[in-house]
């Protein structure tokens, strides 16, 4: 294993993250505090509690979740699309190093600014409500680990896109839209029964509920369910990341 | 000497069908240096390409200091340095931060002295902390260079190291790899500018058409390239070399109209004036003269287009 490249790779992701602190920073405090004031004051005085939880930190996991996953999925996605775009790739296929220490470096520093981002959404929350977490060592899993499969999931969509476009598009068309019906802002219970199967298909619903469970101990799936399909998706990420590399797919001709 | 890259029955067809490569043998000594010289799209960038594992090979094998670049692809890209033909460089980050990146990518502890000795080799120290995007294009090209020099490579490729550079950047650039050269690193630069292989290789090598053409000592190359030709037309074709001038190298051309004397311009006495003397007194008349030099372009040109 060459640790060497990976810390090296890492740093120098990491390098792009605070050179640009407070645009990294800023935009998702900025739209974390509109969400809770919309959702949380203009919605949350009708709705009041969620499963005996108040809507205002009810929202909380899924905003966390929100965010993470969306940056996560940008970051990573960009960190190894731009070495293609600009060309600088060459150095890495020609480095001594294997296709784990370049996945590791590059998903290790995206999935580290998106648990950072997360950090200060869950930070930014309690300036907004008052937050308790029931399950402390199973929120902070459930963080890393979906820092890590988004960041997975992201450097694949940075190796198959051929452009700033299609980078753009998989975050856009499936991402945000499975987080916004994943039961970010409302419980599944909420829904009518046929919708309520129909988001069974949706893996996010599982994400979301196992986050939610670790703060207010109550949840939509069971959270071994929750577990599980988060491990299925980062085994799925994994595989296809080998693939990729075995084969070579849009990186070595 | 041993060699320390050795490409043996290297091939390449792309997914399109097109052949890059069509059976590359190659010995590079250590510590030579070998210009690749070719026209575009000889298939120079697709050789240096597969050699730093950039491409896949379709059949054959390298090694570089005796490892195998797949099966060894560790301990062989280890040794291997590659400055691109491309600008190729994240422009945001600083100069410094760059070139330790890449020294750290291929498994050198860090050591911002040795880093900073590198800038210093190329002149780029005073723009350690400068961004790259703010450099200009030499120094881009630079950078290019550090960056393949951060972890002491034994072997470096330098892909189009001219190309679009100007004539003072150009003569920095020999000189660093004189210097290179001179602590025992091995370079393999291609170029199509026949100039530049003729100032810096030890020994040229012909690419075209994804074929090695030749591959030739620098010297022997520049001894055929010193030959030069004297050519005179006569007023009245000579059916024969007159006996007083047999101990010239004369031969006949177009039926006894042209006499063509060959001659090493290099040397001090090339024997002209004697010879035309001669001539005047063996009783054949000029109605011209004319002379040729065969240049390494010349060569060149003939070998890429009998293999057409």
């Amino acid at each position: 294993m060459n640790l060497t490249a990976i810390k090296a790779i890492y740093r120098f992701e990491m390098a792009r993250f605070f050179r640009t602190l407070t645009q990294s920073l800023i935009s998702p405090v900025l739209s974390t505090s509109l969400y809770f004031v919309v959702f949380g004051t203009a919605i949350g005085s009708a709705i009041e509690t969620v499963e005996g939880v108040s809507y205002g930190a009810f929202i909380v996991p899924g905003l966390i979740m929100l965010s993470v996953m969306t940056q996560a999925t940008s970051n990573a996605s960009f960190g190894i699309y731009f070495p293609k775009f600009i060309g600088t790739i060459y150095e890495l296929l020609s480095a001594p190093v294997n296709f784990i220490e370049i996945t590791i470096g590059y998903v290790g520093a995206a999935a580290t600014k998106a648990l950072f981002i997360g950090t200060i959404i869950f930070a930014t929350a309690f300036f907004f409500v008052d937050v308790t977490v029931a399950h402390p060592v199973w929120m902070v899993a459930f963080l890393v680990m979906t820092c890590i499969s988004f960041a997975l999931l992201g450097f694949i969509i940075g190796i198959w896109a051929g452009n700033f476009e299609q980078l753009q598009l998989i975050p856009l068309l499936i991402i945000t839209p499975l987080v916004f019906l994943g039961g970010s802002f409302y419980s599944v219970s909420m829904l009518p029964p046929v919708w309520q199967t129909i988001t069974m298909f949706n893996p996010v619903v599982y994400l979301i509920s196992g986050f939610r469970w670790a703060f207010f101990d109550t949840a939509d799936v069971p959270v071994g369910l929750s577990l599980a399909a988060i491990s299925l998706f980062m085994a799925a990420c994994l595989a296809a990341i080998w693939w990729i590399f075995r084969t070579g797919w849009r990186i070595r001709q | 000497m041993p060699a320390i890259v050795s490409v043996r029955n290297l091939r390449k067809t792309y997914d399109t069908g097109f052949e890059a490569l069509k059976s590359i043998n190659l010995e590079i000594e250590q510590g030579e240096i070998l210009a690749l010289l070719g026209p575009n799209g000889a298939g120079k960038t697709t050789l240096i390409s597969a050699i730093c594992g950039i491409t896949v090979p379709t059949s054959g094998t390298v090694s570089v200091g005796g490892f195998d670049t797949l099966l060894e692809y560790r301990q062989a890209r280890s040794l291997i340095g590659l400055v691109p033909q491309e600008i190729n460089l994240e422009p945001f980050e600083t100069v410094r931060a760059t070139v330790a990146f890449s020294r750290g990518l291929f498994g050198k502890p860090r050591d911002d002295a040795r880093v900073m000795a590198i800038l210093k080799s190329l002149s780029l120290d005073d723009k350690a902390n400068a961004r790259v995007k703010e450099l200009s294009g030499g120094m881009k090209r630079r950078v290019l260079i550090a960056k393949a020099l951060a972890h002491d490579p034994r072997v470096l490729f330098l892909d189009e190291p001219s190309a679009g550079v100007d004539v003072e950047l150009r003569r920095d650039m020999w000189r660093v790899v004189a210097d290179l050269k001179a602590t025992g690193v091995t370079i393999i630069l291609t170029t199509h500018y026949i100039e530049e292989a003729e100032a810096i290789a030890d020994r040229v090598g012909v690419i075209a058409k994804g074929q090695i053409l030749l591959v030739q000592d620098k010297a022997e190359m520049m001894a055929q390239m010193g030959k030069k030709q004297l050519r005179v037309a006569l007023t009245r074709p000579a059916t024969a070399i007159p006996a007083a001038l047999a101990h010239y190298h004369l031969t006949l051309e177009d039926e006894g109209r042209t006499l063509v004397h060959t001659y090493d311009a290099r040397q001090e006495r090339t024997g002209i004036r004697t010879l035309l003397n001669d001539l005047d007194a063996a009783g054949l008349q000029m109605a011209d003269l004319q002379t040729q030099q065969s240049s390494l372009e010349d060569i060149f040109v003939g070998l890429v287009k009998d293999d057409a």
